[in-house]
């Protein structure tokens, strides 16, 4: 039983590597579908922006009311900002944004491909003279990875509102105290491994959704399963990315340093 | 026209299709009957290599299917029509989008006017204008049905695939879309391959009948041979 199940993994996860070798294959070689390609960038970007505008402001309110008593203790208040930006910025803000994607995005790409699957569409397209895995996987691989990093910075800009509130509700701080504050201990370099993480991220929930989409077996409750283990696969694998980047991102400070 | 030779395809250890037979000419119907499950949807999909057959051959308007590269392929898929059984309607685009697509596809729209006019023909055809602006999930059963005619019209293709195009159907609007097959047949003196259940898309349309058995083509004749076959299967499946 055990045996059979990590069979079934590990033939998914080699199903999975062929499937990612095949959309890099149509990614690096034209024809590109590039209208597509906007079109599924637009929507993915339209479908999240509310939501995670949402959970970040929140998220950035939140953090910053329960850091806050710690840093009292300690007489560290006006730390505060510094700590929460640079919280944000490294790590909440990719990792949260790259799971409310999978929640969304992943499981929306998994069930709309597989139930494409399920009913033949992808079939009639095939013989409509379309390659599907252009038209339909390749476009919305590139619409994650390419929104991915941009819903992540703009759900850190919205997290530091929340944040600035929650310092606010304890005393006044003017809006440019904060953001000198925010900013000072981060620098220009924490960007690039968060930037480089969420394009990861986002390339991950493309290739996953659309990979348990295009391979969702027969009958409707495919389609449910698809996209449930979209989901499920994609969380998986952003907290993977996110330790392997870190990792690595160590490891190179250690050699400069 | 359609030549099929010691075609056979294998999933896992299920051999669905064993030794399969088969030459239709220029203009003929031929229907194409067997039980649920036994892989008629299949055969012809591996016709137009949406499933790659495993050994045989499969030749259609003198090109060797199995041999092709991608764009002749292409070339070629664009003069055969397939409806599906499930009519595979694109259910995020409109009508009008489903039957653009193929058009579009194929760099065959022309100007707007040529598109706009050619979706309305294809509409006509089938007697539904009036749903152009509607989505997929809007229409019935056999509207769907339909539409999906429609689209697999709409490139005026030389043979047309029928995957079970009366099945789920009223006998009334089953009926009436074995006449449009018939008529567009006429119309356009395509050659045609019906996989159906229904009895009396049968006798409307068939010129030739098979019966899919174990993997083989077991039998074939004219409708009134059928009638009145040996075989028990046959002999219940047609009285
Ligand atoms: N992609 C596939 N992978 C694995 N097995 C398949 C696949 N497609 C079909 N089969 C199997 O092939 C067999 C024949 O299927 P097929 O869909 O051709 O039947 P059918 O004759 O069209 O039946 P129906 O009349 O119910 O449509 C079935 O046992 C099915 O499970
Ligand atoms: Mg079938």
């Amino acid at each position: 039983m055990d045996n059979e199940r990590s069979n079934n993994i590990l033939s998914d996860l080699t199903g999975l590597a062929k499937f990612t070798g095949r959309v890099v294959h149509h990614l690096i070689n034209p024809p590109f579908e590039n209208r597509e390609m906007l079109k599924q960038s637009y929507f993915i970007g339209y479908k999240t922006l509310p939501l995670i505008a949402v959970t970040a402001f929140i998220l950035g309110l939140v953090l910053t009311l329960q850091s806050r008593p710690v840093l009292v203790d300690f007489g560290a208040e006006t730390l505060l900002p510094g700590m929460i930006s640079v919280s944000i910025v490294r790590e909440i803000g990719p990792v949260v944004t790259a799971l409310i994607c999978a929640g969304k995005i992943g499981s929306g790409i998994g069930a709309e491909l597989g139930s494409m699957k399920v009913t033949e569409q992808i079939d009639a397209m095939e013989v409509s003279g379309t390659n599907p895995m252009k038209f339909l996987v390749a476009t919305r691989v590139v619409a994650t990875t390419l929104m991915l990093p941009i819903l992540v910075f703009f759900a850190d800009a919205i997290s530091f509102i929340g944040s600035f509130i929650a310092v606010n509700l304890h005393g006044d701080i003017s809006a440019r105290l904060f953001l000198t504050d925010a900013f000072t201990p981060l620098h220009f370099y924490d960007l690039i491994p968060a930037t480089i993480k969420s394009f990861f991220f986002g390339f991950a929930i493309g290739v996953i959704g659309c990979y348990k989409g295009y391979t969702a077996g027969f009958g409707t409750e495919a389609v449910g399963r698809a996209a449930n283990s979209a989901v499920v696969v994609a969380s998986v694998a952003i907290f993977v990315i996110d330790m392997l980047v870190v990792q690595l991102q160590h490891s190179m400070e250690a050699l400069q340093f | 026209m359609v030549r099929l030779e010691h075609l056979n395809k294998t999933f896992q250890d299920n051999e669905v299709l064993k030794d399969v037979n088969l030459s239709i000419p220029r203009g003929e119907n031929a229907v194409i009957i067997g039980q649920s499950g036994i892989g008629k949807s299949v055969l012809i999909k591996c016709m137009v290599r949406l499933l790659e057959p495993d050994a045989g051959l499969i030749e259609i308007l003198g090109e060797e299917v199995t041999r092709l590269e991608e764009e002749k392929l292409n070339a070629l898929r664009k003069k055969i029509g397939f409806l599906f059984q499930g009519n595979a309607l694109y259910d995020s685009m409109s009508v009008r989008e489903n039957l653009e697509f193929p058009l579009v596809r194929n760099n065959m729209a022309g100007t707007k006017k040529d598109l706009e006019h050619k979706v309305l023909e294809a509409l006509d055809n089938v007697g539904l204008r009036k749903t152009i602006d509607m989505m997929p999930s809007e229409l019935s059963g056999g509207m769907k049905k339909r539409i999906g005619l429609a689209r697999t019209l709409i490139l005026k293709p030389e043979i047309i695939l029928y995957d079970e195009p009366t099945t789920g159907l009223d006998p009334i609007t089953s009926k009436e879309i074995s006449n449009l097959i018939i008529s567009l047949q006429q119309q356009y003196h395509t050659t045609s391959i019906i996989i159906t259940h229904d009895i009396s898309c049968v006798e409307i349309t068939a010129n030739k009948i098979h019966v899919l058995k174990d993997g083989i083509l077991y039998a074939s004749g004219r409708y009134e041979e059928m009638k009145q076959s040996n075989d028990p299967w046959i002999y219940n499946f047609f009285n």
